[in-house]
């Protein structure tokens, strides 16, 4: 009983080190390729539009409610000890630092992410990935790599739409709904915001880009055969890339506060 | 020249190939014939590389595919054509798009020459007409030829069918093996094809080789088997489920 325990714990752990291994392979892989030979600029702009153009309506809306809906949330909690001049740069630092990099990401995850793993994983089980290969066209180099490039780009433009679109509709709860002074929201958030805090906001964006495509390429590259294959493989691609940004989030928000 | 020698293949303990030999002569058309599931397809993908054997070589004009790597195996890769069984079209693309697929990757071609290499290709499929359709929208036997004008458009010198006309009705079954006999008059490739379509692909073919059990148990011309009067090729050959290849 005992022995038996531990084999399968020490299964676990093998079958868990072999996933982490498997990861790291395909990422260094991708990377040899990025660095190794000329990037198909073509297939980058393609993925752009894919991943990062046909995203901005959905990062848009949710961006202007998200920031709307927070300065109703801040402005009644600032109410509480008469802070209400700090809306501003409350909205302004959550959405550029938190909100503004995590939720693009999450949303673009959900549109993007999944047909990313989704498009890869039907092309491994019609044998379109081994068609590149026979071809002589390396899978890595066509798919993957444009596609990590892309979300790379992507994901910091995105985000900073989000925060835009945000700190705006926080100026149309706050200044015109809620009646904090116009120059207030924006002078107060000019005194409190710093350069920092924007870099931050686009270091998390460019590591969540990396972490999406990455995991979402990967899952589609080694799926599994038939159509439940592809199911599995877009759910776990959103899924983990999901909690991987939250997780991630945490620890680069830690080191650099 | 194609040789395997005796080659080992395995997966998740079921034994694949069991000491597979064969030879291929340069230009010669052969046919490999055998029951369903047993590795007909997992042989090709050997020949041409995307599979490893757990045991012994696999010559392709006097280079061990197995052993190469990196640029070597592109290198030899681009000597090969491959018909897929279902296709494998990129679905994100056109027919047009898809036979110019591998000039707009592997040459260093204008668009006007593709074009003009391209364009007398799906004429010469049939496909003039339907060059603007994904594959989405084809027919079976549109999809073959697509997937055929693709592999040949680089003009291989080994090329590699894997059951060309599965699927297809018998007349346009037929016309896949006449593309492929006269492709193969046009360029002289080396050529095996993965079949059951027998007898038809027989008059194609200068020789045919039986895989059974991991092996392969007749080798020979049409008239050299007949003429040993094989028993399994015989039962192959009617169809029947008695003889001595087993249902599996």
């Amino acid at each position: 009983m005992f022995i038996s325990c531990i084999r399968g714990l020490g299964r676990s752990a093998l079958g868990v080190l072999e996933m982490f291994g498997s990861y790291g392979m395909f990422l260094l892989t991708a990377f040899f390729w990025l660095f190794g030979s000329p990037l198909k600029l073509r297939r980058v702009l393609e993925q752009i539009i894919f991943i990062g153009v046909k995203s901005t309506v959905i990062v848009l809306l949710t961006g202007a409610f998200t920031g709307m809906v927070f300065a109703l949330q801040v402005y009644y909690a600032l109410t509480k000890f008469g802070g209400e001049a700090l809306l501003g740069p409350t909205v302004a630092l959550s959405l550029l630092r938190e909100l503004g990099p995590v939720l693009s990401a999450l949303m673009i995850t959900g549109r993007a992410g999944s047909a990313l793993a989704s498009e890869i994983g039907i092309m491994r089980i019609t044998e379109q990935i081994d068609a590149l290969e026979i071809m002589a066209v390396n899978p890595y180099r066509y798919l993957v790599v444009p596609n990590m490039v892309a979300a790379v780009v992507s994901f910091p433009l995105l985000g900073a739409f989000f925060s835009m679109i945000g700190i705006w509709g926080g100026y149309l709860v706050g200044v015109k709904l809620l009646g904090v002074s116009e120059g207030t929201y924006f002078g107060e958030m000019s005194n409190f915001v710093e350069m920092k805090d924007i870099t931050m906001g686009i270091i998390k964006s460019l590591s969540f880009g990396l972490i999406v495509s990455w995991v979402c390429c990967y899952k589609g590259y080694f799926t599994e055969f038939g159509a439940k294959g592809v199911g599995k493989a877009t759910t776990q691609s959103v899924v983990i890339s999901s909690v991987l940004i939250l997780i991630w989030d945490y620890f680069i928000t830690s080191i650099s506060l | 020249m194609i040789t395997i020698r005796d080659a080992y293949k395995s997966f998740n303990g079921n034994q694949v190939l069991k000491g597979l030999s064969l030879e291929i002569r340069e230009g010669e058309m052969f046919a490999l014939i055998g029951r369903s599931g047993l590795g007909k397809s997992v042989l090709l993908k050997h020949i041409i590389g995307l599979m490893r054997p757990d045991k012994g070589e696999i010559f392709v004009d006097d280079q061990n595919i197995c052993s190469l790597r990196g640029t070597q195996l592109v290198a030899i890769r681009q000597k090969f054509g491959y018909l897929f069984q279902e296709g494998a079209l990129f679905d994100s693309m056109t027919v047009f798009e898809n036979v110019a697929f591998p000039l707009r990757e592997k040459t260093a071609m204008k668009e006007s020459e593709i074009r003009e290499r391209v364009s007398p290709e799906l004429e010469h499929m049939g496909l003039k007409n339907d060059a603007h359709k994904y594959p989405a929208e084809l027919s079976g036997g549109m999809r073959k030829r697509t997937s055929l004008a693709r592999a040949m458009i680089m003009q291989p010198s080994i090329m590699l069918f894997d059951e060309p006309t599965t699927g297809l009705d018998p007349i346009i079954g037929q016309s896949i093996l006449n593309y492929i006999q006269l492709c193969h008059r046009r360029l002289g490739f080396t050529g095996i094809i993965v079949t059951h379509d027998v007898p038809r692909v027989f008059s194609i073919v200068q020789k045919i080789a039986m895989m059974d059990d991991g092996r392969i148990i007749i080798n020979g011309t049409y008239d050299e088997i007949i003429g040993q009067g094989n028993p399994a090729f015989q039962q192959f050959l009617s169809g029947s489920i008695e003889g001595p290849l087993h249902y599996v």
